[in-house]
């Protein structure tokens, strides 16, 4: 079922490239930083998905219509990244081959050129909750051979760090505005698993800073059902905010 | 029962330059800010600062008095980059212990408990380790045999927190949704001062829950309305926006010759109350 009455935008194919990610995945908290992240995840609740659990972006659990159903404070929220109940999308300044991730600086950390976030929570949800990221404009600067700052451990990094770094190490998918990618792969190299339509193989190649793998037998991100295009338009988005973080 | 109330300048006054201060709250929310502005009137400096950071890191690393920082992160929230932060960074004005978000808080259990350290399934396989060498990591005595990192205590000299309301033994409430980590604070700190919005008699008919700061871990209590601005204290008030705003795009000397100059948190307050009356 596809609508072709109206023109999915590629922000909306961006929403369903991320809602994708929490398909599967039970009874665990959906963290989603970002927009489409968030309008990702709130779609993915309200059809495919409906045991994850949200939060109000604060302090609280809630159901699809916004009302509280638990208590959810910083600490406990880390509780839940350490007991691995939670899949986090985070954002990514810069992301490896093998999906190291870094958000704190760029340039040399004793003096770095620009300073960013600072590790945040990267390093402890990489080590013990499911991770994907959400990368709203693909670049080479984004799409690097190799971050300068590891705050997200990527695959080669946990593998070097031994069985307790890789115990509950994952990261399921990359969705960025021209695909989504995932590490499925005997080396854990970042593979191509699907174009968003509209976007080619040679555009995607071209704004990353390293080889792909599966370019070759890539597919195109699905297309949304009529009911999730109605939900994303009218209810989880109804002031577009979605095309502000994706224009094209 | 002892009466523990004091001002501003009481707190700052039983600080020395130096010390290794914690303040509480989370990036722009429910700062102590009335005990940093304090701070920044006095002479202290050459700090060691523990912080979730938001705007106290910004207003101490711009005022340069930071000497170390251990920090996960500096934000303003609805502003993610803090501004000076940034910009000590980039001039290397300050050392920094980066380190991960629950790496800090077992940093902060592992002090309120007495420990030296704590075991933590982060930082292993991150840049973390590289940038601060001193982390060491411990086997697990049992059969699992896993390898963590040794989280040691973020131990205290004094902890800043500000909450809701308060009495004046030094028990603190807090009506927000989130308590943030500011009992924790408390309790890893040889000695804390706590703000509040307002002093009260007493908790009657309080949630139990909410009595978040126990008197036995306060020094000091502040009485200090709007102490938290322009961070949140929710309920009692959202983030003003507007004047972070103004903050993270002000040069440094024009913002603090503007409303860090006054003699006191009065005349910070009243130099905010005009800013807004002009905008209107």
């Amino acid at each position: 079922m596809t609508t072709n009455a109206v023109r999915v935008t590629r922000a909306e194919y961006c929403v369903i490239a991320c809602a994708e990610a929490w398909r599967d995945n039970g009874e665990v908290l959906a963290s989603p930083m970002g927009l489409i992240p968030s309008v990702g995840a709130r779609l993915a609740r309200r059809t495919f998905s409906p045991d994850l659990l949200l939060t109000d972006g604060e302090a609280m659990l809630v159901g699809p219509d916004g009302e509280p159903e638990g208590w959810l404070p910083y600490r406990h929220h880390l509780t839940m990244v350490t007991g691995g109940r939670r899949h986090v999308m985070m954002g990514a300044s810069q992301i490896d081959r093998f999906g190291n991730q870094n958000i704190s600086c760029i340039g040399a950390w004793d003096r770095p050129a620009r300073q960013l976030l600072g590790v945040r929570g990267a390093p402890v949800n990489t080590l013990n909750n499911p991770v994907s990221y959400w990368v709203p404009k693909h670049s080479t600067r984004v799409f690097v051979p190799k971050v300068d700052m590891i705050c997200g451990v990527g695959y080669d990094s946990a593998a070097a760090a031994g069985p307790s770094a890789t115990r509950f190490h994952r990261i399921p998918r990359v969705v960025s505005d021209l695909g989504v990618f995932d590490f499925a792969t005997p080396d854990h190299a970042m593979r191509l698993v699907s174009l968003h339509p509209g976007v080619t193989l040679e555009e995607v190649r071209g704004a990353t800073g390293f080889e792909l793998a599966g370019c070759e037998e890539a597919a195109y991100t699905r297309e949304p059902t009529t009911e999730e295009l109605r939900l994303i338009r009218e209810v989880l988005d109804p002031d577009g905010l979605r095309e502000r973080e994706v224009a094209r | 029962m002892t009466d523990k109330t004091m001002t501003p300048e009481d707190v700052v006054r039983r600080l020395r330059s130096g010390m290794t201060v914690g303040i509480g709250g989370w990036g722009s929310r429910r700062k102590p800010m009335a005990l940093v502005r304090a701070l920044l009137r006095s002479p202290v400096t050459d700090l060691t600062v523990i912080s979730y950071g938001g705007p106290d890191v910004g207003l101490l690393a711009a005022a340069g008095r930071i000497r170390t920082l251990i920090a996960p992160f500096a934000t303003l929230d609805s502003i993610p980059l803090e501004p000076h932060f940034r910009a000590a960074r980039q001039a290397g004005a300050f050392e920094l212990m980066e380190i991960d978000e629950a790496m800090f808080m077992w940093g902060l259990h592992a002090a309120a408990n007495r420990l030296p350290f704590l075991p933590v399934r982060a930082g292993i396989g991150s840049d973390v380790m590289r940038v601060n060498p001193g982390l060491r990591t411990v086997t697990s005595p049992y059969e699992d045999g896993e390898t963590f990192v040794a989280m040691p205590a973020l131990r205290m000299d004094a902890a800043l927190v500000h909450l809701n309301r308060a009495d004046r033994l030094g028990n603190g409430q807090y009506l927000g949704p989130d308590p943030y980590f500011d009992d924790l604070f408390c309790e890893a700190a040889d000695s804390a001062y706590l703000s509040c919005e307002r002093i009260v008699d007493g908790f009657k008919g309080a949630p139990a829950q909410s009595l978040l700061v126990k008197r036995y871990a306060v020094t000091g209590v502040v009485e200090s309305p709007h102490g938290a601005h322009f961070t949140s204290c929710a309920p009692d008030y959202g983030r003003d926006e507007p004047f972070q705003k103004l903050y993270a795009s002000t040069p440094w000397a024009e913002f603090a010759e503007r409303f860090l100059s006054g003699p006191d948190e009065k005349s910070y307050q009243c130099a905010v109350q005009s800013w807004h009356e002009e905008r209107t």
